[in-house]
């Protein structure tokens, strides 16, 4: 493995690898510490915030031993002020292992893969891929679910929601069935659609979450973001009918779990975080094995 | 007494036969400017160019170059915008060598990406390159963001 930029450059057989990986490692994310990377350097360099995942990255490193260098954050770092990544890159890969990039530009990954001397993982790259996100959602519906032939819900914001976008490419190698749930104006492009019937799997597409709930093992929900409805009005009464409450999960089946990117907004009530059925953080924690898992791989 | 359109003598008035280099026909009519862009050939080129467009009956266009025998790789780049047409490798006036245009895998540098936010239309060192899928239509997908075009591909050339 080398470079890790977008979900679908891997097979279904490389996935595994990976959160075989992640299985073996996640006692050592929890408490241990392991030297299987001492003496290796990782750089993160975030063009744009993502405190969640910058530090996950980093404690990764840290419990396989390793040491990390961060950019900080990269418009006020004199270091790279006014140079174009091409160049940042070039000198950046001198001094590190493997390079974390974050950028708001879709597409930067792949250019930076291309001056690297050393592998770079993408760590999202505007509104296209965010692979160790697909990966991390993976580990979680395998460890807390079932992976195979899963029924799945995503719920809110399937338009512009690139974790959707991934995660429904990856879930289609498994066998999933997945179901569509959000309002008319933030459903998944015809393209997109089109891309996972031909790839063999079931679609159901509703507006109602009471249609889907109690038939699927995993419930995956999205936040819906204001600047998407031009009409204030219009935002909160969407936004009201997409929110898990104690009294929407009353049906559901024992296993389901819930999950959620992060950070939420409201569209989970913090009443069913002590649930059963929660498994949001738990999901957040499973990105430090996963990062280790890809770290290990790569360098 | 004028020639019947067609006919040897009419192509003789419009454009002088070439003695050496290539002549590319049945560009989609229309198509003859953008062919030029494609080649890379500009507003001062270094050979003598006559372009032909609109031919009566016929309804395409005709690109002749003189002294210069275009290589396949840069000239299957038409097949982008004008999938039926023919190359014509001329010496001493026999045609020397036909073929049509083949689209080629990828194409690099030729079209710029139509994602506004995507790394190729920035300031950085990289040239737009994207592979090309050919289903019922011709579809390009950038190699960096994903993005595809499939529609008035000739609106993003450079
Ligand atoms: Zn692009």
């Amino acid at each position: 493995m080398q470079h890790v930029i977008r979900i679908h450059d891997f097979s279904r057989d490389e996935i595994d690898r990976i959160l075989d990986r992640a299985a073996e490692l996640e006692p050592v994310a929890h408490t241990g510490s392991s030297d299987a990377l001492s003496g290796r350097i990782l750089a993160t360099l975030f063009y744009e915030p993502s405190t969640r995942t910058r530090l996950s990255f980093d404690v990764a490193m840290k419990r396989l031993g390793g040491d990390v260098i961060d950019l900080g954050a990269v418009e006020t770092s004199s270091a790279v002020k006014g140079e174009n990544l091409a160049d940042t890159i070039s000198v950046i890969s001198g001094y590190a292992d493997a390079i974390v990039l974050r950028h708001p530009k879709e597409g930067a990954a792949r250019m930076a893969s291309e001056f690297s001397s050393v592998p770079v993982i993408n760590a999202g790259d505007g509104a296209g891929q965010h692979p160790t996100q697909t990966l991390l959602d993976l580990y979680t519906i395998r460890k807390e679910g079932k992976l195979n032939k899963a029924k799945i819900a995503f719920v809110g914001d399937l338009k512009y929601g690139r974790t959707v976008h991934s995660l429904a490419h990856a879930l289609s190698l498994y066998g999933a069935d997945i179901y569509l749930v959000s309002p008319d104006q933030l459903k998944m492009s015809d393209l997109m659609k089109d891309a996972l019937i031909e790839s063999g799997t079931e679609i159901v597409e509703t507006a109602e979450i009471d249609d889907v709930i109690d038939v699927v093992d995993v419930l995956y929900m999205t936040r819906i973001q204001k600047e998407r409805f031009p009409d204030p009005n219009e935002y909160h009464s969407v936004v009201g009918s997409y929110r898990i409450t104690k009294e929407t999960l009353k049906d559901v089946k024992d296993n389901l779990i819930i999950m959620h990117p992060l950070p939420r907004v409201n569209e989970i009530d913090p009443e069913v975080d002590a649930s059963r059925h929660a498994m949001y953080f738990r999901q957040s924690f499973y990105g430090v094995p996963v990062r280790m898992a890809i770290l290990s791989m790569v360098m | 007494m004028k020639p019947k359109p067609g006919e040897p003598g009419d192509r003789e008035l419009r454009v002088k036969r070439i003695t050496n280099g290539t002549v590319i026909d049945h560009i989609t009519a229309g198509q003859a400017l953008n062919v030029l862009r494609i080649l890379g050939i500009t507003d001062r080129p270094e050979e003598v160019v006559s372009v032909v467009m609109n031919v009566s009956d016929r309804k395409k266009d005709i690109v002749k170059i003189e002294g210069r025998e275009l290589k396949p790789e840069e000239v299957d780049k038409i097949a982008l915008i004008s999938p039926d047409a023919t190359i014509n490798i001329i010496r001493d006036y026999e045609v020397v060598e036909k073929h049509e245009v083949i689209l080629p895998s990828q194409i690099e540098g030729v079209v710029r990406c139509i994602n506004q936010n995507c790394i190729t239309n920035t300031d950085e060192p990289v040239k737009p390159r994207f592979v090309i899928c050919r289903g019922e239509r011709v579809e390009l997908h950038c190699v960096y963001c994903g993005s595809v075009i499939a529609d008035r591909i000739a609106d993003f050339l450079i």
